[in-house]
């Protein structure tokens, strides 16, 4: 694992638009320092540049190029609807790169990725170089509007499903996982996702005797393990989603209490 | 002109400065070790310790409020042996005093960990009567200046180090809190623990919080923190440490004036976790315009 020692910075907003019609925004800043070296599934702890909301919010990094991030997000509540306030060239403070990333070692990699949950997933391809799949679950076909473009020339190949069948197949990923991973022979799924997509995800790549890795999403304060709001029970007993995940192999964490 | 001086002493303990960390939002400093710069801090209180290990509470644990944050943790923490062996060992390079904030279930369990945690690592114990979270170890010992006294007592008796009491603000009269902890031998006050509170999900028609109560700190709880330590300030000759949504060097420099001796930075560590390390330049400039020398010529000095 690469440790990498947390800068804490004022970025710069190089770009900051709408990318999808439900609300999806993307965020490229400047961090001034080299990104390049940041793992996919690390995240940051931005701060909404408006002094009333007090705690920053953890995004995953989406994309890294140079001394820039790009960063993924929803409008889900005051702080997002705040931040997609903030002006191209205006100063965010980003605190990161936090917590632990996907392990790439693998031969044959397939990335599950649903909803929001497929921004990290666009990184982790990039490491892939376009060795990986992806398989990729939304509601419906207007909201597929930005993660194909984004994917578009890096993965090999796409498996689509929306929820109402409005384009590619239609149910959930997990739902068609079963068929994909036995006309392939992948060695490693990586999930990102809704919890329960990724509960189902793990327990069918445990059938399959594939490896499998979840990143998972917990309220947290600080990001750096000493809040402990975001403390979750593992096989090896209590882990921090901040610190010692978000990755975390899905048989450490999903498992029959 | 003279250099100006943030040192100071609290309760026979050298701090470098009048800036420590509240229990609970500085992990053991470990945490912190990419932004602080532990030289400038006068002490590190570390979370909350029980003789055995606590996993806390079960669901969602922080819920984020105007100006603030309830949390209901519930006292997760390794517990006082693994504190003992592994951790204080690590954090000696520091070179920081450690002050360990301890809760009990019992009156003789208070006296137990003080006891345990009479070593060279630790410079004092900090009692947690107020923890609004947990049953036990919690706000039983705090609201109540009986037990509160009791505890106290237990605690001095099993050490040779201060004994710092911390107060709960849940109280109809925080003086009196106060009188009662100096009389029982309570060598230090730290004020104020959480303020009690609750957040509501509308949707479900359920609490947010997983304990369905939660412990309100940050900006929201400054104005009453302050008037809790002036209060105290009046009541009490003890050393006070100030705390309660300090967020930047003018709002450590109101608990100054106020009253406080040192002051804890607790809620702010989470959003900027160099946040000392700007109090500190933050107070030594502000010295420096008012030409004063020494962080003492401002304490207590709230003309009312």
């Amino acid at each position: 694992m690469i440790l990498h020692k947390h800068f804490l910075a004022d970025g710069a907003i190089i770009r900051h638009e709408k990318i999808g019609a439900n609300d999806v925004y993307l965020l490229d800043i400047d961090i001034f320092t080299n990104a390049e070296s940041f793992a996919a599934g690390q995240f940051v702890q931005l701060q909404v540049p408006d002094g009333e909301i007090l705690l920053r919010r953890p995004l995953s990094i989406a994309d890294v190029s140079g001394s820039r991030i790009v960063l993924i997000y929803r409008l889900i509540g005051k702080g997002t609807e705040r931040l997609a306030r903030a002006a191209v060239g205006s100063k965010v403070s980003i605190l990161g790169p936090l917590g632990t990333g996907f392990g790439l070692e693998c031969k044959r990699p397939l990335l599950v990725g649903g909803g929001l949950g497929i921004a990290p997933l666009l990184l982790l391809a990039k490491r892939f170089a376009g060795q990986a799949d992806i398989l990729m679950g939304c509601k419906n076909a207007a909201q597929m509007d930005w993660p194909l473009p984004l994917f578009k020339n890096v993965v090999k190949n796409t498996f689509i499903t929306t929820d109402d069948g409005s384009m590619g197949m239609r149910g959930f990923t997990a739902e068609h996982l079963p068929k994909i991973l036995a006309e392939n022979s992948y060695d490693k799924v990586f999930v990102c996702g809704p919890e329960i997509m990724m509960k189902t995800v793990a327990k069918i790549t445990a059938g399959h005797k594939i490896a499998c890795e979840v990143s998972l999403e917990k309220r947290m304060a600080c990001g750096l393990g000493a809040c402990l709001s975001c403390t979750i029970e593992t096989r090896q007993g209590r882990k921090k989603v901040c610190k010692d995940g978000p990755v975390f192999n899905s048989t450490e964490v999903f498992f029959d209490e | 002109m003279s250099e100006i001086s943030l040192k100071t002493e609290l309760a026979g303990i050298k701090m470098n400065s009048p800036i420590m960390t509240a229990s609970g939002t500085f992990g053991f400093g470990e945490e912190f070790e990419d932004f602080a710069d532990f030289s400038t801090l006068g002490a590190i209180v570390v979370k909350g310790t029980t003789l055995q290990p606590r996993s806390g509470n079960k669901g969602i644990r922080i819920a984020e409020t105007p100006a603030g944050m309830l949390n209901c943790i519930g006292l997760e923490n390794p517990g006082v042996k693994v504190f003992i062996d592994e951790i204080s060992p690590r954090i000696k390079k520091y070179n920081c005093p450690i002050i360990v904030n301890i809760s009990g279930s019992t009156v003789e369990e208070y006296g137990e960990l003080a006891n345990m945690l009479d070593i060279d690592a630790v410079a004092a114990v900090e009692l947690n009567v107020s923890c609004p979270n947990v049953k036990e170890g919690g706000i039983a010992f705090g609201v109540e200046p009986k037990s509160m006294m009791s505890v106290i007592r237990a605690a001095k008796k099993n050490t040779h180090k201060p004994v710092i009491i911390k107060l709960s603000p849940n109280v109809t009269d925080i003086a009196m809190m106060a009188k009662a902890a100096e009389e029982a031998g309570a060598d230090a006050i730290s004020l104020i623990n959480t303020l009690m509170g609750m957040a509501i999900d509308i949707n479900t028609w359920r609490p947010v919080l997983g304990n369905i109560t939660g412990g309100l700190s940050g900006p929201a709880v400054k104005p009453v923190a302050l008037r809790m330590v002036w209060e105290v300030r009046k009541a009490v000759s003890l050393p006070i440490i100030g705390m309660g949504g300090i967020m930047n060097a003018q709002d450590a420099i109101e608990f100054f004036l106020a009253g406080a001796d040192a002051v804890a930075v607790g809620t702010a560590n989470f959003v900027e976790p160099d946040i000392t390390v700007k109090i500190y330049d933050g107070l030594e400039k502000y010295l420096g315009q008012k030409n004063l020398t020494d962080i003492k010529d401002i304490i207590g000095k709230l003309q009312a």
